[in-house]
């Protein structure tokens, strides 16, 4: 199967440590995984801060560099619903636009074959068990696009289950966003600041030394929170600690 | 009275009312976010109401056909509202009722206030009603010297407090009994039959302190106000679904009843009601059914008010009809299960939505009916993280994260609307022309992987010299959180050194 890992800008600029895990994880799962150099970003952050027009270049640009692989996988549950959810829904408005069916026509092979992380595993591997060791407490954030957009479900958390060493704890109002949200979290900083401490806080009270979600955004705004009020976490992607072994352990 | 229909071209509406001048929600909330006892207030009711709605909700097998029946009533009867409409008229009128066509706020609360002074009355009682309070009638009656009391116990309590509604359902909500209690105490004489002496914050003696406070304005009014949760278009019979009783006796006892219904509020038959009275109900109090639903067609000798007026109001809503994407905000019933599991909401407060329409409802539903040309509506489609919980829980299915965007759209792009029947295009809205370059410079950078990649290289090799503070712009994120540190080298330039590892150092 041709696989092709789709990291997003955001971690591929500043989290190159999920993308590198990513690899392990799937290399050592048996799957031949490939990087494609010439993409950049889903247009997420345009379309969701209204700028529709300017995310379409982007989509186009997805679907060249992705539409020959079986299968695209990315380490965000956002960044799949952008293109699961929401590419459909841009192509589907140029056409009532009068702007007819190109756009639709273009971006319609990625959508199906697009797939969030901790979904390639289950559905498509149909793996739970990934031969993982972490030996910590974590707690697990579910995030809204991966909870409520993809329906992820149990997923993520029947992964971290299987890992061997890890204790597994459930974070009070788990459903409740973090208040991230793209550029809500500059639009309106000071609601934003307050979910995302009132997340952190729960997550704190489970004693739980790790918070562990599937969207690297969310993580960065949360660790953000973290360092800020002194709290003794880290916010760590779940492909760290699916791709962390006993042989080759990830912190 | 006004013969205008809506959809009908007419001259534009010459008074449409200023602008709301409340100020943007990031300010507004600026303050609700560093108010305890109200973030107190909000946490302990939402998440009260939140949890049995769940419940009451995951009660029904059938909850999911349900929610898609009622999309599609509505759906269709706004797709051919102006037949429905012209068939209320008739079957209202049939009944013995007279219905008036309002085309904007100033128009309904005219016809309302001169209805009430053809009774020669100078006092009406109130049903709960959002319509009335969107459009400002008890201001407006005051005006011509009428006095409307309020008999819905958290209306009261907003009315004696001179406060603002922060709910739809609970429009007090913001306060907790304490306050109450004071607010009692100290304005109940004023307006009538004071607190009882020594009167304490127990729920059940606050709740006697507003029965026999109202008792008295049910027994004297003769004109009764209401809106309608539903108007069933073959009968011409309106709805009200309500848990105090209070409304019973608002449209039994007087003489007089007028009601100022949104005219988005009909059903095309009784059957369709078989839906909404199981899905308000349990999206609203969690309740499985309403302990009162009044219904009545036009008016009957020798029972209840002897004289019916309805009001169709619009006030926005053709123009909002006219948007493809934002016209399902009207099919909202008004439940308030959107805002109760809203994070932003119960952070923010009701009070910062600058409308009578709080919470993510409020942020799709004012930004079309007011239109975006003020600072508050400008700012209300950025006023959620679009998490998707208002959608979840939504009795009709509005997608209210998609009608955000699209409205976050129109502020910052601008772009065709129909405002006051006509078509227009808006331009953008003040203050986002340096976003929309950034956009612009970001969408070009980032469909060249080689400029992406040269910017990554010079954000990784001048890490050492990055603050963990902003200054200007960027302080909105660092001001209350750490930027992360940038790694050595983006993950691309790893993957060609390493050919994903496959070569050289992991
Ligand atoms: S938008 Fe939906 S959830 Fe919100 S008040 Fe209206 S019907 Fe209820």
């Amino acid at each position: 199967m041709r696989v092709a890992l789709f990291l997003t800008c955001v971690n591929d600029t500043l989290y190159p440590d999920t993308g590198r895990a990513v690899v392990k994880l799937l290399t050592r799962l048996g799957v031949d995984v490939d990087f494609p150099t010439a993409q950049t970003c889903c247009g997420q952050a345009h379309y969701n801060t209204g700028y529709r027009h300017e995310a379409e270049p982007l989509a186009r640009h997805f679907s060249d560099v992705f539409r020959d692989y079986e299968a695209i996988v990315t380490p965000s549950g956002s960044c799949a619903a952008m293109v699961r959810e929401l590419y459909p829904r841009m192509g589907a408005r140029a056409r009532t636009e009068g702007r007819g069916d190109t756009l639709e026509r273009v971006l319609a092979p990625v959508v199906p074959k697009t797939y969030e992380l901790t979904e390639f595993l289950v559905d498509v591997l149909g793996v739970t068990d990934v031969g993982a060791y972490y030996p910590h407490r974590v707690t697990y954030h579910p995030t809204c696009h991966g909870l409520r957009a993809l329906g992820l479900g149990d997923r993520p958390r029947r992964l971290l289950r299987a890992v061997k060493g890890l204790e597994l704890v459930e974070l009070p109002g788990a459903e409740e966003c973090c208040g991230f949200g793209g550029t809500f979290s500059v639009k309106n900083p000071d609601v934003s600041a307050a979910m995302g401490a009132d997340k952190v806080r729960n997550a704190e009270s489970t004693g739980a030394r790790v918070l562990c979600a599937g969207d690297n955004s969310c993580l960065m705004h949360l660790g953000g929170i973290m360092t800020r009020l002194g709290v003794g976490m880290r916010p760590v992607h779940i492909a760290e600690i699916l791709a962390s072994t006993e042989e080759a352990p990830s912190a | 009275m006004s013969t205008t229909r809506p959809g009908t071209p007419g001259p534009p509406p010459s008074s449409r009312p200023d602008p709301p001048d409340f100020p943007a929600f990031p300010r507004a909330a600026h303050q609700a976010v560093r108010d305890r006892t109200l973030r107190g207030n909000l946490r302990h009711a939402t998440h009260t109401i939140r949890a049995k709605r769940a419940k009451a909700v995951a009660e029904v097998s059938d909850w999911a056909a349900l929610r898609e029946a009622g999309k599609q009533i509505k759906d269709h009867t706004l797709r051919h509202l102006d037949r429905y409409l012209e068939q209320v008229e008739e079957t209202v009128t049939a009944a013995g009722g007279t219905v008036h066509w309002a085309v904007d706020a100033e128009e309904a609360n005219r016809i309302v206030a001169d209805l009430v002074k053809e009774t020669g009355q100078r006092e009406v009682v109130k049903v709960k009603s959002m319509a009335t309070q969107e459009i400002g009638l008890n201001e407006a009656l005051e005006a011509e010297g009428i006095r409307a009391y309020e008999t819905d116990l958290a209306e009261l309590i907003v009315q004696l407090g001179k406060d603002r509604p922060s709910h739809i359902l609970v429009p007090a909500i913001h306060r907790n009994r304490g306050e109450i209690r004071d607010i009692f105490r100290s304005e109940m004489g004023k307006w009538g039959r004071p607190a009882p002496e020594g009167l304490t914050d127990r729920p059940a003696e606050l709740a006697e302190a507003a029965r026999l406070h109202l008792r008295e304005k049910f027994l004297r009014a003769k004109v009764g106000i209401s809106g309608a949760n539903f108007v069933v278009a073959e009968t011409g019979t309106l709805v009200v679904v309500e848990s105090e009783g209070n409304g019973r006796m608002c449209l039994t006892l007087p003489e007089t009843l007028i009601s100022v219904v949104g005219i988005e509020k009909i059903v095309p038959t009784w059957r369709d009601l078989e839906v909404f009275l199981q899905t308000l109900p349990r999206s609203s109090t969690a309740e499985r059914m309403n302990p009162y639903t009044s219904m009545w067609t036009g008016t009957t000798d020798g029972d209840g008010p002897s004289a019916f007026h309805l009001v169709l109001l619009d006030n926005g809503r053709t123009d909002t009809l006219a948007d493809e994407v934002g016209r399902q905000a009207l099919r909202c019933i008004r439940c308030s299960a959107c805002l109760n599991v809203c994070p932003v909401y119960e952070r923010a407060g009701g009070h910062a939505y600058g409308s009578v329409y709080p919470g993510p409802i409020g942020a799709i539903l004012s930004p079309q009916l007011r239109g975006t040309a003020s600072e508050i509506d400008a700012s209300l489609p950025y006023a959620s993280s679009l998490c998707g919980a208002c959608y979840e829980v939504c009795p009709v299915a509005i997608d209210i994260p998609e009608v955000l965007v699209h409205l976050r759209e129109r502020v910052a792009q601008g772009g065709p609307a129909t405002r006051g029947g006509n078509k227009v295009v808006l331009r953008p809205a003040k203050g986002h022309t340096a976003e929309r370059a950034v956009m612009r410079a970001a969408r070009w950078a980032l469909a060249r992987p080689g400029v992406l990649r040269g910017g990554q290289r010079f954000v990784s090799r001048t890490r050492r010299f990055h603050p963990r503070s902003l200054p200007g712009p960027g302080r909105a994120w660092t001001g209350t959180r750490d930027l992360p540190a940038v790694p050595a080298e983006p993950f691309r330039d790893w993957w060609q050194r390493t050919h994903g590892g496959k070569e050289g150092p992991r």
